[in-house]
């Protein structure tokens, strides 16, 4: 058994508050939406502004962080290891075979979730982030009276908002199922909360045979 | 032991924070308690007319007191003379017509129809005396009526088809002594009881407002400010502020709710937002006729039954006509909710000659569209009903209905549409082919007063939902709560479901292969 510190401090913290924000958005969205009805749509609409300036104010120290760290680096996809990765989940593991990359705190990330995490950063994040500040401050005025937003349709960026939240929601819901792919079920997730990881020692001689 | 004080301290800060930004107290609105304060204080006259000695005398008749006005307010009938009140008249530029004379005395409505050839009944609602018929002498200062605006003894009364002239029985003297700004009676007179009873017309103007609760109307609620009509309806040199789309059709001296309350009277930005497009009275006007009934549909086509020879009427169960035989029948709505349209404060008439286009016919069009920056959505009133039209010709027709006796052509008295219209449309100065016929017709009455509590106004929920909401008829823009994009909603759907499903699948293939190596790994590990 070996154990790797993986995830840093602000790391958990900024993952853990982020998914914290990002459901309770997506609860009150989807009451603005129509789709659900639990806060009213009145509380709803405030809640969601409120969450939205948090998740705002949390993605500027995340970027700065990932700046300053370097951890960006961890992001940068690569096609390496990719269909390794894919053949694992989709056959590999029930054949009981190991994990094909190995997770380490210079790489704690799969070439399949870099793809993934780094379009949810750089394409699915700014999109809501964009849509939704144009939603916010759509037709409002400015200071000096003039009306800011008004050449885009309400409609419009209210359907790429929407298709961003839907796309957000099955992204959670997936990555909440992967993260019981570890080495245990629960691996992942602890990793997570605590910061390390533990490992079996690999013997690959053994398995191989 | 530090650190869990510490993670304790921030724990509780945080949540200190959450729950006050979650949650907010009822704030005191200042602005609000200002004018309240401001509209507490009633005037005080500073002259009790009581004690004028030009008004200690008898006055034979009206025109007398009129004299008696002038006399010492020496140019105020000329201002008078040149209202809208008097005049029944104004000079407004309309979309697609041009400059139009345009009001009461020429337009019609799907009420009564119209003053002319009416004018001996209707004029009771003329600040004059004497408009018999259209040779009322307009510049002749002797017919002014200051009395009917002015008279705070609740004496004075216009008589019944008296062409503006008082009741016999009142007590000019009396009325003339007691002369001071208008109060809700003097306004009301009119206003109220337009289209030949309470509440007809308007459906938020009507004689309960006299002495109402708060519920009613929050403005002029015997236990609330007790406002009275011309608080609002300020004037200056007799114009009044303030006029209705029943008549008028520019967008001039409206008056608005933030001549008092501002363009931004709510604490939250998000409601202050909302008036660039929705007006106040569409949230704060819930339902009219709260008190009592007011007429949604008019059928003329059924008027004209007799019963051995006499016209009769029918009630209902609150004591309102639903049928009478000069008028045809009627449906009557109390506690309405509004009807919503856009509006950008302009509006064009049915102007009599106007060839029919289509049907219903409207009376009267509120222009207006959502992409249209100036317009806001307002509620209204629409009164519904069919009227007599020339087959031939596709006008509507002024008929002639009102004569003291039978055989004048009149249709109250003879019940014949054919001469009604003849006579009418002779004096109107337009053809009548002779074949009349009744046509549906729509009409537009915003609807500005019986004001609710801000508690009782709209939520957002009453018009930001999927189904049924109030604005459920106006459509072109993108409501969020109501509208959504049906593709991308049903494709998020089915990737949501199809994510779950693959979810399930994988689980029971790892749980079906992990039973299913278990004997092989754990050779392994006795191997080891």
């Amino acid at each position: 058994m070996k154990r790797v510190y993986i995830y840093k401090q602000f790391e958990r913290f900024w993952h853990w508050s982020q998914a914290a924000l990002i459901i309770f958005l997506a609860v009150t969205g989807f009451e603005v939406h129509g789709s659900i009805h639990i806060f009213g749509f009145e509380k709803a609409v405030h809640f969601h502004r409120i969450a939205s300036y948090a998740l705002l104010a949390l993605i500027a120290f995340a970027i700065f962080w990932h700046i300053t760290t370097g951890e960006w680096k961890q992001y940068i996809p690569t096609t390496k290891k990719l269909k390794e990765q894919i053949f694992y989940y989709t056959s590999g593991m029930f054949k009981g075979k190991p994990h094909p990359t190995e997770k380490n705190q210079l790489s704690k990330l799969n070439p399949l979730q870099r793809i993934i995490y780094l379009s949810f950063k750089v394409v699915l994040i700014p999109l809501l982030v964009i849509t939704g500040l144009f939603y916010m401050f759509h037709k409002t005025i400015d200071e000096n009276n003039v009306v800011v937003i008004s050449n885009i349709s309400l409609e419009r960026i209210a359907t790429w908002h929407t298709l961003g939240a839907f796309l957000l929601v099955v992204f959670i819901v997936v990555h909440v199922y992967m993260t019981t792919t570890g080495e245990k079920p629960t691996s992942n997730i602890k990793a997570m909360l605590t910061g390390y990881e533990e490992f079996e020692e690999k013997n690959n001689k053994k398995e191989e045979a | 032991m530090n650190r869990a004080i510490v993670a304790v301290i921030i724990a509780v800060i945080s949540i200190l924070v959450l729950v006050n930004l979650m949650h907010s107290d009822e704030k005191v609105n200042l602005k609000l308690e200002r004018l309240k304060q401001e509209y507490a204080l009633k005037p005080v006259p500073s002259v009790d007319h009581n004690k004028l000695p030009a008004l200690q005398r008898t006055f034979n008749s009206p025109q007398e007191v009129t004299e008696a006005c002038i006399s010492c307010h020496t140019e105020r009938h000329k201002e008078v003379m040149a209202s809208s009140h008097w005049n029944w008249s104004r000079v407004a530029y309309i979309e697609g017509r041009g400059i139009e004379y345009i009001g009461k005395a020429n337009v019609i409505n799907n009420y009564c129809i119209g003053a002319r050839t009416n004018e001996q009944a209707c004029a009771k609602c003329h600040i004059g005396f004497g408009m018999t018929n259209d040779h009322f002498d307009f510049t002749n200062a002797r017919n002014v009526d200051c009395m009917v605006c002015h008279d705070n003894s609740e004496e004075y009364l216009k008589g019944s088809a008296m062409a503006g002239y008082p009741a016999r029985s009142v007590n000019l003297t009396k009325v003339a002594q007691n002369v001071g700004s208008p109060e809700k009676m003097n306004c009301g007179a009119c206003h109220f009881y337009s289209g030949g009873g309470n509440n007809v017309k308007h459906g938020d103007l009507e004689e309960a407002l006299l002495a109402t609760e708060r519920n009613v109307d929050v403005h002029m609620a015997a236990n609330g400010m007790d406002m009275s009509c011309v608080a609002c309806h300020t004037a200056e040199n007799h114009q009044m502020l303030g006029k209705l789309y029943s008549v008028s059709s520019e967008n001039v001296d409206r008056a608005t709710c933030q001549q008092c309350h501002t363009s931004t009277p709510h604490f939250d930005d998000m409601l202050n937002r909302h008036n660039a497009r929705v007006s106040c009275q569409t949230c704060h006007i819930p339902h009219y006729a709260k008190e009592n009934p007011t007429k949604m549909a008019w059928n003329w086509s059924d008027a004209g039954k007799l019963k051995e020879g006499q016209p009769y009427h029918e009630d209902d169960s609150l004591g309102k006509h639903t049928y009478l035989s000069i008028k045809g029948s009627f449906t009557w709505e109390k506690n309405v909710e509004p009807d919503y349209v856009w509006f950008n404060g302009t509006a064009d008439h049915y102007l009599m000659g106007d060839t029919i286009s289509q049907v219903p016919v409207k009376i009267n069009t509120l222009h207006g569209w959502h992409d249209d920056p100036e317009s806001k959505i307002i509620p209204v009133k629409i009164h519904k009903g069919d009227q007599i039209y020339d087959k031939i010709n596709k006008t509507l027709i002024q008929p002639k209905l009102y004569a003291e006796q039978k055989g004048d052509s009149a249709y109250w008295k003879d019940f014949d549409w054919n001469k009604a219209a003849a006579a009418g449309m002779k004096r109107v100065g337009l053809p009548y082919s002779g074949e009349y016929g009744f046509v549906e017709t729509e009409m537009y009455w915003p609807v500005n007063h019986m004001v609710s509590p801000a508690e009782k106004a709209l939520k957002c929920a009453d018009c930001h939902t999927r189904d049924n909401g109030r604005l459920a008829q106006l459509t072109g823009f993108y409501l969020p709560g109501r509208d959504f994009n049906k593709p991308v909603d049903t494709i998020g759907t089915w990737l949501l479901r199809l994510a779950i499903v693959l979810i399930i699948a994988h689980t029971i293939a790892r749980i079906v292969s992990a039973i299913r190596n278990k004997g092989m790994k754990s050779e392994v590990i006795n191997q080891d």
